[in-house]
């Protein structure tokens, strides 16, 4: 809005961020050269951080494909899709719970995930090598619990207020947000949960050490990519993607072609509510513990990436996430690791200010 | 003529409303609500005069120092249009910079813990204040030209941040250039004594021994002072926000909030008032966070500066309306009141007439009772989580109040732009029959 009053300056000073930008970038890529040649920095050390910062950035591109959707198809930033992903990733462990520990355990205290010191996890043994059908089913309830949450709260909260405007519903998902956090509080407590033992783990030797490459990584890698090739699926080859499309770029337009506006609407929450699900099992999975915070932690750095690959583009949201897993580890070269989101959220407020419409387009002003 | 269009305005009897018009009525009649509320719970759980007067002056100082807070919010929301969700990190540079700089200088350090810079407390609160105030200029001059809804994701990553770097272990203890000080990290960093009680410990103490005397705990003396001094900054902020929001800097605030783009075309200057509004509201963040965390407590961790606080001061400006001061402190009041402290209350009065015993301290345990029939686990539980129930509650009313009544009590009264009240002139004018064409006034 301000562009089309002054537009020169603004222009002018975008430009020089922008150079500004990419003069540090280049600066830290030149850095990261000399230690690797000069032997300060093992390429083993590199390559972990790499790796780990690509399986943490899948899920962070996971979650934020069903944000950006939900972001570009209803015009407002949902604060509380980190608590759908605590959520269904509270539903998802309690049921592997219950299945791996059937009969031996209570089923409360199973589903409950031995809360108060009642089941402990040496004692059911879940792992992706040891109980995979366990995980999977976990995995499945998660996606259908992320699914069934997000439906359910636009059906109670933001339907009735969907005209009033952005920032009302902005408001309101944070209502939603806290809500739904105090709600595990309350059901779970504040304490961290254990989940898993110990998986079979492949060690690839580098010069300088060894990366370790986790059989639950691998699943993580897996799902995260088949979610994401399904998604670029369903929005390009059937009826339902391309009316999403059509509705996110012009929704009064596909109203008027035809397209059944409340149907996609719903379509996409279950979608994103889904993604959110797999992406919180996949995060206590790749952790090994979960707490009432999981998803909000997480929350700032998907916003991060969803923003970096600009709204409502569902590729950008998955290079941005994957950018943004990179940032968080890779960093750690540089800026000791309790930095770690740190990074990320500032690399966020970069993005905003040099290229506040993100790598592959949107609107930001 | 009855112009009353909030709730409670439009519900009371004529001769009743003319005085409900009045700020100070609404006020002072919603904290008496609450006040003998109070009193009513600590006459049914047997308090004495001391147990009375403690229990209101928590509630007092929780009222003025989120009533602060709101304000501020108020101010950059309600007038400016500015969606700040990174409060507490303003108030967090206010505390630790105060804290830093205040610390004895190491080797002279009486207490043995964090050294520091052994900046006089007067300086080091109004340097607390500037940077806070400096941290607000940062955090929005370059965001002020982006969407509301990113400016709150900037503001809210912006809190995180120093949270987090409050945080770190690396920041724990340092020395640089032989300066040694540091954040404390996670443990947090012992804050300076509070004035107001040093000065009752020291040449204030024949007050307290004569209130003492009286056979009451004299312990209430320094600390119902220092509610009243913190109502001091709570009246001048008050003050101040009316002031600049009646002022022509407070119109362009609401021209800025209402339509940015026809204020611009007004030859006004948007960003520089925006930033203005901004730093204005940010310095008054940062001495709250000097007097209320670093002053109430003489301790401060950085986990008190968690997304939570924001959460709750902003609901205490929705409750009572964005745009409205008088709105923003009622609102305030009746969340301390009745959201905040409302829940523990509840569960003293159950304690003490339902008489349940023992602890139920998970939520398996509570519903498999249940199954056998018996609810009083239940019960047990559900007061043992209090603080979370807390938070839900908060989220519950937020959510009604945005489906039933999104501008909350005050907050869609009428407001007179201009210097004169035209709206009474376009009145006249009908009332002489010349037929004014509209209807005037800018609504809200």
């Amino acid at each position: 809005m301000l562009r089309d009053i002054t537009p020169e300056r603004l222009h002018n000073s975008t430009r020089i961020r922008l150079a500004l930008f990419s003069a540090v970038l280049a600066l830290l890529l030149l850095d990261l050269l000399r230690r690797l040649l000069g032997g300060t920095l093992a390429p083993a050390l590199l390559t972990g951080y790499v790796w780990n910062g690509l399986v943490f950035g899948l899920i962070i591109g996971l979650a934020g494909v069903g944000l950006s959707l939900t972001y570009d198809l209803l015009g407002f930033a949902n604060f509380a899709h980190g608590d759908y992903i605590s959520v269904s990733a509270f539903i998802g462990w309690g049921s592997t719970y219950l299945v791996a520990g059937l009969g031996e355990f209570n089923l409360l205290n199973l589903f409950f995930l031995g809360v108060g010191d009642t089941v402990f996890p040496r004692d059911v043994g879940i792992s992706v090598t040891n109980t995979p059908g366990a995980v999977l089913i976990g995995l499945v309830v998660a996606a259908v619990g992320g699914a069934a949450v997000a439906l359910l709260i636009d059906r109670f909260v933001y339907e009735s207020i969907r005209e009033t405007g952005a920032i009302t519903l902005l408001i309101a998902s944070i209502g939603v947000a806290f809500t739904l956090r105090f709600l595990i509080v309350f059901l779970f407590t504040q304490n961290s949960f254990g989940l898993t033992v110990g998986a079979w783990t492949y060690g690839l030797s580098l010069p300088g050490g060894t990366v370790n490459v986790s059989a639950p990584e691998i699943m993580l890698v897996t799902v995260a990519v088949a979610s994401m090739v399904s998604v670029h699926l369903l929005l390009t080859r059937t009826k339902l993607g391309k009316a999403m499309r059509a509705m996110s770029t012009n929704r009064d337009l596909a109203r008027i072609t035809g397209i059944p506006s409340e149907r996609v609407i719903t379509a996409t929450w279950l979608l994103g509510g889904a993604l959110a699900g797999l992406a919180g099992f996949m995060i206590a999975l790749f952790q090994g513990t979960i707490n009432y915070q999981l998803g909000w932690t997480l929350l700032l750095l998907v916003f991060a990436g969803v923003i970096m690959g600009g709204i409502g583009s569902v590729y950008g949201a998955i290079v941005g996430g994957v950018l943004i897993g990179l940032v968080t580890r890779v960093s750690q070269i540089w800026i000791p690791a309790s930095f770690a989101e740190a990074v990320g959220f500032a690399v966020m407020i970069v993005i905003l200010l040099t290229r506040p419409s993100g790598i592959f387009g949107g609107d930001a002003l | 003529m009855s112009t009353a269009t909030d709730p409670i305005g439009r519900r009371l009897p004529d001769t009743l409303a003319s005085y409900w018009e009045q700020d100070l009525v609404k006020i002072f009649s919603t904290l008496a609500a609450v006040y003998t509320l109070y009193l009513l719970v600590g006459v049914l759980l047997g308090y004495d005069l001391f147990g009375q007067l403690n229990s209101l002056r928590r509630l007092t100082f929780l009222i003025v120092v989120y009533g602060i807070a709101a304000l501020v919010v108020n101010l950059h929301w309600g007038y400016s249009g500015l969606f700040n969700i990174g409060v507490v990190g303003f108030m967090a540079v206010g505390v630790y910079t105060a804290t830093i700089l205040s610390r004895p200088v190491a080797g002279q350090n009486p207490t043995g813990s964090l050294p520091g810079f052994g900046v006089p407390l007067p300086l080091a609160i109004v340097a607390g204040v500037l940077t806070a105030a400096a941290a607000g200029y940062v955090a929005a001059l370059p965001s002020l030209r982006l969407r509301n809804d990113y400016f709150a994701i900037v503001t809210l990553a912006f809190a995180e941040i120093l949270r987090i770097t409050f945080k770190s272990s690396e920041l724990q203890e340092i020395t640089v250039f032989g300066w040694t000080f540091g954040t404390g990290g996670g443990r947090g960093i012992r804050t300076f004594s509070n004035p107001v009680r040093t000065f009752f410990e020291t040449s204030g103490q024949p007050i307290v021994a004569a209130v003492e005397s009286t056979g009451l705990d004299g312990k209430i003396i320094p600390d119902w002072s220092f509610v009243f001094v913190l109502l001091t900054i709570l009246i001048g902020t008050y003050w101040l926000i009316s002031r600049l929001s009646a002022s022509p800097f407070g119109r362009v605030l609401k021209g800025i909030r209402d339509d940015e783009e026809a204020t611009q075309s007004l030859a006004k200057n948007t960003s520089s008032f925006k930033i203005r509004a901004f730093v204005i509201g940010c310095a008054i963040l940062g001495l709250l966070g000097i007097v209320w965390q670093g002053a109430s407590s003489g301790y401060v961790t950085p986990d008190r500066f968690i997304p939570e606080l924001t959460f709750f001061i902003w609901i205490a400006v929705i409750i009572g309306g964005a745009g409205s001061n008088t709105g923003t402190i009622v609102g305030t009041i009746l969340f301390v009141g009745l959201i905040l402290e409302g829940p523990g209350q509840v569960r003293r009065l159950v304690e003490e007439f339902v008489g349940l015993s023992g602890s139920v301290p998970t939520f398996p345990d509570a519903l498999g009772a249940l199954v056998s029939g018996n609810i009083d686990p239940v019960m047990l539980y559900v007061f043992d989580q209090t603080s979370a129930l807390r938070i839900i509650l908060t989220g519950l009313v937020l959510i009604w109040l945005l489906k039933r009544r999104p501008q909350g009590l005050f907050g869609d009264r009428q407001e007179v732009a201009s210097a004169i009240n035209l709206e009474d002139r376009v009145t006249k004018r009908r009332e002489r029959g010349s037929g004014a064409q509209t209807s005037g006034g800018d609504g809200n």
